[in-house]
């Protein structure tokens, strides 16, 4: 049972970061599908940023875990950032269609991510990995309880503060609500002297950078440095915006779907005695609670549970 | 005393692209504590003139000067800067959001983000200009009235000092334009200057202290609200009548085609649109109607073309079928059952059909429609039909030949990014059994149409949107006559239109009436309408102001209609007795 809580929190962790990470790019009226490939493009950073610190230590010993989150986080969200910023260029710049642009970008992530990993030098992932999911100490001592709420390494609890902080900023802030406004209608929102395209830039990149690490948790921390290739990580990418819709593009509601998402995942490794087909077929259950979930929204037609007005379109000021 | 100059517009020129110019050399000056109407026609440019108060727009010759000093207004933030606030017709409102966040937003006065103290100091202030608002209640739930309120409060709030509304009553109630202008009242007694878009006569000698009056882009006069009368500001927005050579034959034995009646429809926003509007349209004579823009013209046609769900009224066709077969034109078998239990029907020698043998046995579906396609089965009388609640489909399987030149070319009339021959065959895409569909036919139709109408364009197999305005037009003007109406409607046919392709368009309308065609003519220019139209209809506000008679109608009674002077006079009336 500690072993179900404890995977699923981390599968939900994962989503968490791509969750947030989108729920931000919405906000901003960007209906940002390269979310999965930005998450792969963080994992490629954060893994990069791994080798080259364990690479230049004479031994995997002497490694510190301050330098080695601090250095592969950092590594992790510049490289997510990095192609959101390629979507954000497209899509706010240029205008582009942002569907498209966006599967794009998941295309050429998960690509890249594979060929970046290609000639990464993987030899101390193993240590790196275990280092990077040490718990607290005293967690093991506290017993079931101790393990599923203190086991978890720092990504697990970033994302949690990140998507509490997210919430915060949204609803309580001034940025918030230029933010929303911006999603909601550019349009309003320049005429209030609110710089449109500077918000749309700053919460597209936030995001992205956000989502990488949402990849760059999978590899490091729940699968401790094994790595095949990118295609789990794009699949964890759809899941988190499924997500979205099902949080109702809300990140605290966030904190418990993604753990609901990450059971449903999980679960079907836990019961035993179960065939592989069961095993897809439960898999699938959050993507048919979201369909459930979008139905009943836009059959409520509640307008705070509608997603921002102006997503997916681009905003010109001149254009009218 | 002389009051102080707030804001001077000196020689301001606009134009948009190489040929429209929206403002010449147009010079104003509002002054503090005052209350200034900007009068004037459809796109004379006074929205146009004000949107470069409020930073939308860019003047391209010309100063701004604000208390005397020379002033740049880039952007709507600029505008703040200067304390000038504009409340635009469609409302720069977040649904989602609050009346206290919608008037906040944008703002940052570098103090902490504090919602309930911003709440303390809009309630303070609309305690003192008289406001009813409620700052929790979200934007989505609030009537018009109140979104306006929420644009005038957040204009304050910014410490507005010169407050632009353009067109601020349209959507009102009688009553809320009341209270619009005691707020209006309030803030003059502050101090503050309010500049009122309007055109809206007996409004403009309700509220205003001064009137400036612009026609075609031009400022024709200001005057002193009190020195001047309505009909002396219709003559100045209309101006002198222009003589346009547009032949106009007498109608031919005009029958009547259509009859509207008491057509109610409520719009999006919960107020009518069209209210209560009643007309008849005779065959072999152009109907024109005539309108502030936005009056419900489009939603009138497009409720006959049965686009609109009605709250109320009749639309009926009457088809000339009186003495001719029914075809199969009426497809349904159900319908030509329908008319012969209206006892609608008759065989050629004259025996009344019934759907029923001599024996009084019915007659099988396989018999009746031998009978049909043989040509045995006449119309009695001419047929009457009932548009309301029917689809533009149904519509057509009726029999009914309408066609509709929508204002809308490209989003309603053509698809843009097909070409002409597709375009073609959005009407005739269901004739013929065969899954594949005909498209000889529509190649030679849009060629025929390319060679008589001189459309310029490579060839047939351009995108039309690639086409110019007055091109498109021809395209889609053509494909409707093409179908061979009874009832043809259009709407603005040439809005965006050069002089010679306006006149090619005029020359088509009126071939089609001298044809038997009846036409409805929606148009903006006046001159137009009185040389072209032989009826013209005055809407206004979504009511009709009256009917009259295009070879004796003077231009400025048709002006003075379509301001609404007469019920807003009416209205008044019925305010005081109550």
């Amino acid at each position: 049972m500690t072993l179900f809580f404890v995977s699923a929190i981390s599968i939900a962790t994962v989503l968490l970061y791509g969750c947030v990470g989108e729920i931000i790019t919405e906000k901003a009226g960007h209906l940002n599908l390269g979310i999965p490939g930005i998450m792969c493009m963080g994992t490629a950073g954060g893994c990069l940023g791994v080798s080259l610190y364990m690479g230049q230590l004479s031994s995997p010993e002497q490694a510190s875990w301050f330098l080695l989150v601090l250095i592969s986080l950092l590594f992790s969200l510049v490289f997510a950032a990095a192609l959101g910023g390629v979507y954000a260029l497209l899509t706010v710049t240029l205008r582009c269609n942002q569907n498209i642009t966006g599967l794009a970008i998941t295309i050429f992530g998960n690509g890249a991510t594979n060929f970046i990993m290609s000639f990464v030098d993987r030899t101390h992932f193993d240590p790196a990995g275990k280092l990077i999911s040490s718990s607290l100490p005293f967690a093991e001592r506290l017993g079931g309880f101790g393990s599923v709420v203190f086991g978890h390494g720092i990504f697990v609890y970033l994302a949690i503060a990140a998507a509490i902080v997210c919430a915060i900023v949204l609803n309580k802030t001034r940025v918030g609500l230029h933010l929303r406004a911006v999603g909601e209608s550019p349009a309003t929102a320049d005429a209030a002297g609110i710089n449109v395209n500077l918000y749309k830039y700053v919460a597209i990149l936030s995001g992205s950078a956000l989502a990488g690490l949402g990849g760059f948790y999978y590899i490091m921390d729940y699968i401790k440095g094994s790595w095949e290739n990118a295609a789990t990580i794009e699949a964890f990418g759809w899941l988190a915006i499924a997500l979205v819709i099902f949080v109702l593009w809300k990140p605290n509601i966030g904190i418990l779907g993604a753990f609901l998402f990450g059971a449903c995942f999980i679960v079907a490794f836990v019961i035993p005695d179960i065939t592989p087909t069961q095993r897809e077929i439960i898999k699938m259950l959050p993507y048919v609670v979201t369909i459930v979930v979008l139905v009943l929204t836009s059959i409520r037609k509640k307008r705070e549970h509608q997603p921002p007005a102006s997503l997916g379109l681009p905003y010109f000021r001149e254009d009218r | 005393m002389e009051k102080q100059t707030v804001i001077e517009l000196r020689g301001i020129t606009k134009r948009f692209g190489a040929s429209v110019i929206a403002n010449n050399n147009v010079s104003i000056d509002v002054k503090k504590g005052e209350i200034l109407s900007v009068l004037g026609e459809n796109g004379c440019g006074k929205t146009t003139l004000m949107n470069m108060l409020a930073g939308i727009y860019y003047p391209d010759e010309g100063t701004i000067l604000i208390h005397g000093e020379e002033a740049s207004i880039r952007s709507p933030k600029d505008a703040f800067r200067y304390n000038i606030g504009m409340i635009h017709q469609h409302f720069k409102l977040i649904d989602v959001f609050t009346a206290a966040e919608n008037i906040v937003i944008g703002m940052d006065d570098g103090e902490k983000y504090d919602i309930k103290s911003a709440k303390t100091r809009i309630g303070a202030m609309s305690e003192k200009y008289g406001f009813h608002i409620e700052l929790d209640k979200k934007v989505h739930e609030m009537s018009v009235s109140e979104k306006q309120t929420v644009e005038i409060v957040k204009a304050l709030y910014r410490g507005a000092d010169v407050l632009i509304l353009d067109e601020p009553t349209a959507v009102l109630t009688p009553q809320e334009i009341d209270r619009l202008f005691e707020v209006l009242r309030a803030m003059r007694e502050d101090g503050k200057s309010v500049i009122i878009i309007t055109h809206k006569l007996n409004e403009v000698m309700a509220i205003s202290d001064r009137v400036t009056v612009l026609r075609k882009g031009e400022h024709v006069k200001t005057v002193n609200t009190s020195e001047t009368n309505e009909k002396e500001l219709a003559d100045m927005m209309v101006g002198q009548k222009v003589t346009l050579n547009i032949d106009r034959p007498l109608p031919e034995n005009p029958e009547l085609r259509l009859n509207v009646e008491n057509l109610t429809l409520m719009g999006n926003e919960g107020h009518l649109v069209l209210d209560g509007v009643s007309f008849d349209a005779y065959s072999g004579e152009i109907l024109g109607i005539a309108g502030i823009a936005g009056s419900g013209q489009r939603e009138l046609l497009e409720s006959i073309a049965g686009l609109h769900h009605l709250q109320e009224g009749r639309v009926t066709y009457y088809n000339p079928k009186k003495d001719k077969p029914i075809t199969f034109y009426h497809k349904t078998f159900e319908r030509v059952m329908e008319l012969a239990e209206q006892g609608m029907l008759r065989y050629t020698d004259g025996r009344e059909f019934t759907g029923k043998d001599e024996s009084g046995k019915a007659l099988s579906k396989k018999a009746i429609c031998a009978q049909v396609e043989a040509g045995e089965i006449l119309f009695k009388e001419d047929e009457v039909i009932n548009l309301r609640e029917k689809t533009p489909l149904q519509i057509r399987e009726l029999g009914v030949r309408f066609s509709f030149v929508p204002e809308d070319r490209l989003g309603m009339g053509l698809v843009g990014n097909m070409d002409i021959i597709d375009n073609m065959m959005l009407r005739s895409y269901r004739r013929g059994k065969s899954v594949f569909v005909d498209r000889k036919a529509p190649e030679d139709l849009a060629n025929k149409i390319v060679e008589s109408l001189q459309v310029v364009t490579p060839n047939t197999h351009t995108p039309v949107r690639r086409l110019s305005g007055g091109n498109v037009q021809k395209v889609l003007v053509g494909r409707e006559i093409a179908a061979g109406p009874r009832v043809l409607m259009a709407a603005y046919p040439v809005r965006g239109l050069d002089i010679n392709s306006s006149y090619t368009i005029y020359n088509l309308l009126t071939e089609q009436k001298k044809s038997g065609v009846a036409v409805v003519f929606v148009g903006e220019d006046l001159d137009v309408l009185l040389a072209l139209c032989d009826r013209i209809l005055v809407i206004a506000g979504g009511k009709v102001m009256g009917t009259v008679d295009a070879r004796k109608a003077k231009k400025e009674e048709i002006g003075l209609m379509m301001t609404g002077a007469v019920v807003g006079e009416q209205e008044k009336q019925e305010g005081g007795s109550l």
